[in-house]
């Protein structure tokens, strides 16, 4: 039992990775005020980017720079649209989503065109802490990028609550007509933090494809990218929450996979399911809670004449 | 009807082509196979209108939801559940007269899109939940189900004698199977979607129901303030979006698969129709009657890229990536054409207050 608990828990821990870094990603953008539902289709791409750079190169740094170059790339996209061209952010988000879902199938059929598999990030033993019973075996035996997503929790609560910057973001997606009086060049922000939450998006999905699964398949994410912008709205938009919401969902991701491993005898479509039926109760849980979204979310700034 | 759809259209086509040269494929060769897949022949042509016929479906579905200003992403979860259901209805009840139980069918797979569409619009008027989220998830569920169902309780008794358990139902008895129109795939189903088109839009602009649901889209608050009860008028927009795409779906067995498949994957039955559907409404404009030639277009694109496939060897996913572009350039533009009409309307009021001050002068 105690081994199984440990299996678990360790999956759940490594799982948690892609929802860690796209939900963190999303959770800075969203509080600046743009709501970016295309993660899952950038996810898709870093995924696959970095996963051709390894096949390809057998360098995983250099796959995961890709996949945060791409990343980037798509989130100056997504903030052109959106900032710039004021679209209306829902609509847009899915066009961006349709077509990294395109492009990455489409790429994939073209220059990989079969399965294949790399060999990810292996796992990188703590010194000191590895040795911790139990503690040590769960935490302290992951891959880098395991390390990096959980590190990005309260770096990105540092930014977003002890740093100038992190007042600007908030600022600008509070009340963007203030922090426009005041001199805050809402466009530059906006961009900066989409942009920075599609390089998180990037390294998401590379954690995907180069880390945890080390394959890259058509809609490998699955809509991965979608929960993590319901684990923004479960978060609060806040990086402690969202990191206990992106843990739930591992664990339901961790306690599926060994259901399905150990063979018992669940139809694998049920399990399959339970993510988005979570995904959908944990949403409308969260109502009751009466916590409001950025004031200016989803509003594109227009400064009054 | 602005241009702005079309220029989006065709600069997405540009970058397609670039990516086509990219390939090392030639573009010209490349989009000759696309037009010939697509019209090359009377058997391409039906081809061509039967894959724009559940894109036309979900477009008007879209139309209505959008209207009403909320966006259902869930086509294709509503495309598998109105499918899923006028099967299972065809299935257990073989011995009704054909065309009874076509329209018992129709009617279930219509039932069934509303009810998945309305468990999103009811979380979304009741509960404040995302509805782009909750239609994506429902996406998923009903996928797996589907394929829950065909991996056992619906599956083909014959795959099952066989051993070779492949994930799909018994052909559906003859007596459903939609009539032909023309000698070729093309079904009596395009013609119920065109009727539909133009219900739509007689629904959205000449009733007072589709008064109110165009009116919370556009402006929630003074809809709220006239006494609209705008979480009964949302959640209706969703169940009536549903009902169409449901509706779709079950016409899709009926008329063209006569059966339900999967692959295992999310899109495995749909091709992906929710999701093109959207792009069907946007690229014609939120307006019924324009979803058709959208419709049609991305039919022709699809059925197409098919034959560029077998062709020249470019994966007929590039429509994919292509419809994603489309949708980011129409809603793109919307902004360029305000600041246009807002330029327009702010030279008319200069010129207005200029010629008051004239007038004041001359005085």
């Amino acid at each position: 039992m105690e081994a199984i608990i440990i299996g678990i828990a360790k999956s759940a821990i490594r799982l948690a990775t892609p929802y860690l870094y796209a939900s963190i990603g999303e959770t800075i953008g969203q509080l600046s005020g743009v709501l970016n539902l295309g993660v899952d289709g950038v996810m898709l791409m870093g995924a696959f980017s970095a996963f051709y750079t390894v096949l390809k190169t057998g360098n995983l740094i250099l796959g995961l720079l890709m996949a945060i170059v791409v990343g980037a790339i798509f989130g100056l996209l997504i903030a052109f649209v959106n900032v710039t061209l004021k679209a209306e952010q829902g609509i847009s988000g899915i066009g961006v989503y349709i077509f990294g879902l395109g492009l990455s199938s489409f790429l994939f059929r073209t220059m990989v065109g079969t399965v294949e598999t790399v060999s990810g990030f292996p796992p990188l033993s703590v010194p000191l802490l590895s040795n911790i019973p139990i503690v040590g075996e769960i935490f302290f035996h992951q891959n880098i990028l395991v390390y990096g997503a959980f590190a990005l929790v309260p770096l990105a609560w540092f930014i977003l609550n002890k740093t100038p910057l992190g007042l600007c973001i908030r600022a600008v997606g509070q009340h963007p007509e203030t922090a426009d009086s005041l001199g805050v060049n809402i466009v530059h922000i906006r961009y900066l933090t989409v942009i920075f939450g599609g390089m998180l998006s990037g390294i998401a999905g590379a954690s995907l494809s180069i880390a945890l699964l080390n394959v890259f398949q058509q809609n490998l994410t699955n809509g991965m990218g979608f929960i993590a912008v319901a684990l923004v709205y479960f978060g609060a938009w806040r990086p402690a929450t969202v990191l206990t919401g992106a843990l739930l969902f591992s664990t339901v991701n961790a306690i599926q996979i060994w259901i399905q491993v150990k063979g018992i005898n669940i139809p694998s479509d049920f399990t399959l399911m339970l993510p988005y039926i979570v995904t959908i109760a944990v949403l409308a849980a969260m109502a009751k809670r009466r916590i409001h979204p950025p004031a200016a979310l989803n509003k594109p700034f227009e400064r009054g004449e | 009807m602005s241009l702005i759809p079309l220029a989006a259209f065709f600069l997405a086509l540009l970058i397609g082509t670039i990516m086509i040269a990219f390939l090392g494929a030639n573009p010209l060769v490349a989009f000759q196979a696309l037009l010939k897949g697509a019209f090359g022949s009377m058997n391409a042509i039906a081809d061509t209108v039967v894959k724009a016929t559940p894109l036309l479906f979900v477009g008007l579905g879209i139309c209505i939801a959008f209207r009403a200003g909320v966006l259902n992403i869930g086509g294709e979860g509503q495309l598998v559940a109105g499918a899923l259901s006028a099967t299972i209805v065809c299935l257990n009840f073989p011995n009704l007269p054909g065309w009874i139980l076509i329209i018992i069918a129709l009617t279930t797979g219509l039932l069934c899109g509303a009810i998945w569409a309305g468990i999103a619009g009811f979380l979304k008027a009741y509960f404040n939940v995302n509805e782009i989220l909750s239609t994506i998830m429902l996406n998923y569920i009903a996928a797996y189900g589907m394929n829950y169902l065909l991996s056992g309780p619906i599956m083909d008794p014959l795959q099952i004698r066989l051993g070779s358990f492949i994930p799909q139902t018994a052909r559906l008895p003859q007596a459903v199977d939609l009539p032909r129109l023309i000698p070729t795939r093309l079904h009596f189903g395009t013609i119920i979607a065109i009727v539909f088109a133009i219900l739509v839009y007689v629904f959205l602009w000449r009733t007072t129901i589709g008064f109110r649901i165009r009116m919370i889209g556009q402006n929630i608050q003074a809809s709220r303030a006239s006494g609209i009860n705008v979480q009964k008028y949302m959640v209706l927009a969703f169940i009536l979006s549903g009902a169409l795409v449901g509706l779709g779906g079950a016409i899709e067995v009926l008329g063209v698969h006569h059966r339900i498949f999967t692959d295992g994957s999310v899109s495995g039955f749909t091709g992906s129709a929710g999701f093109n559907g959207i792009v069907a409404a946007l690229f014609g404009q939120l307006h019924p009657i324009g979803t058709i030639p959208a419709s049609l277009l991305l039919g022709a694109l699809l059925t197409g890229a098919n034959k560029m496939q077998r062709v020249v060897q470019v994966p007929s996913a590039l429509i994919g990536a292509l419809n994603g572009l489309i949708v980011i350039f129409v809603v793109g533009s919307e902004y360029l054409r305000r600041c246009q009409t807002r330029r327009v309307e702010r030279t008319e009021k200069v010129k207005k207050n200029s010629k008051n001050i004239d007038e004041k002068e001359t005085e």
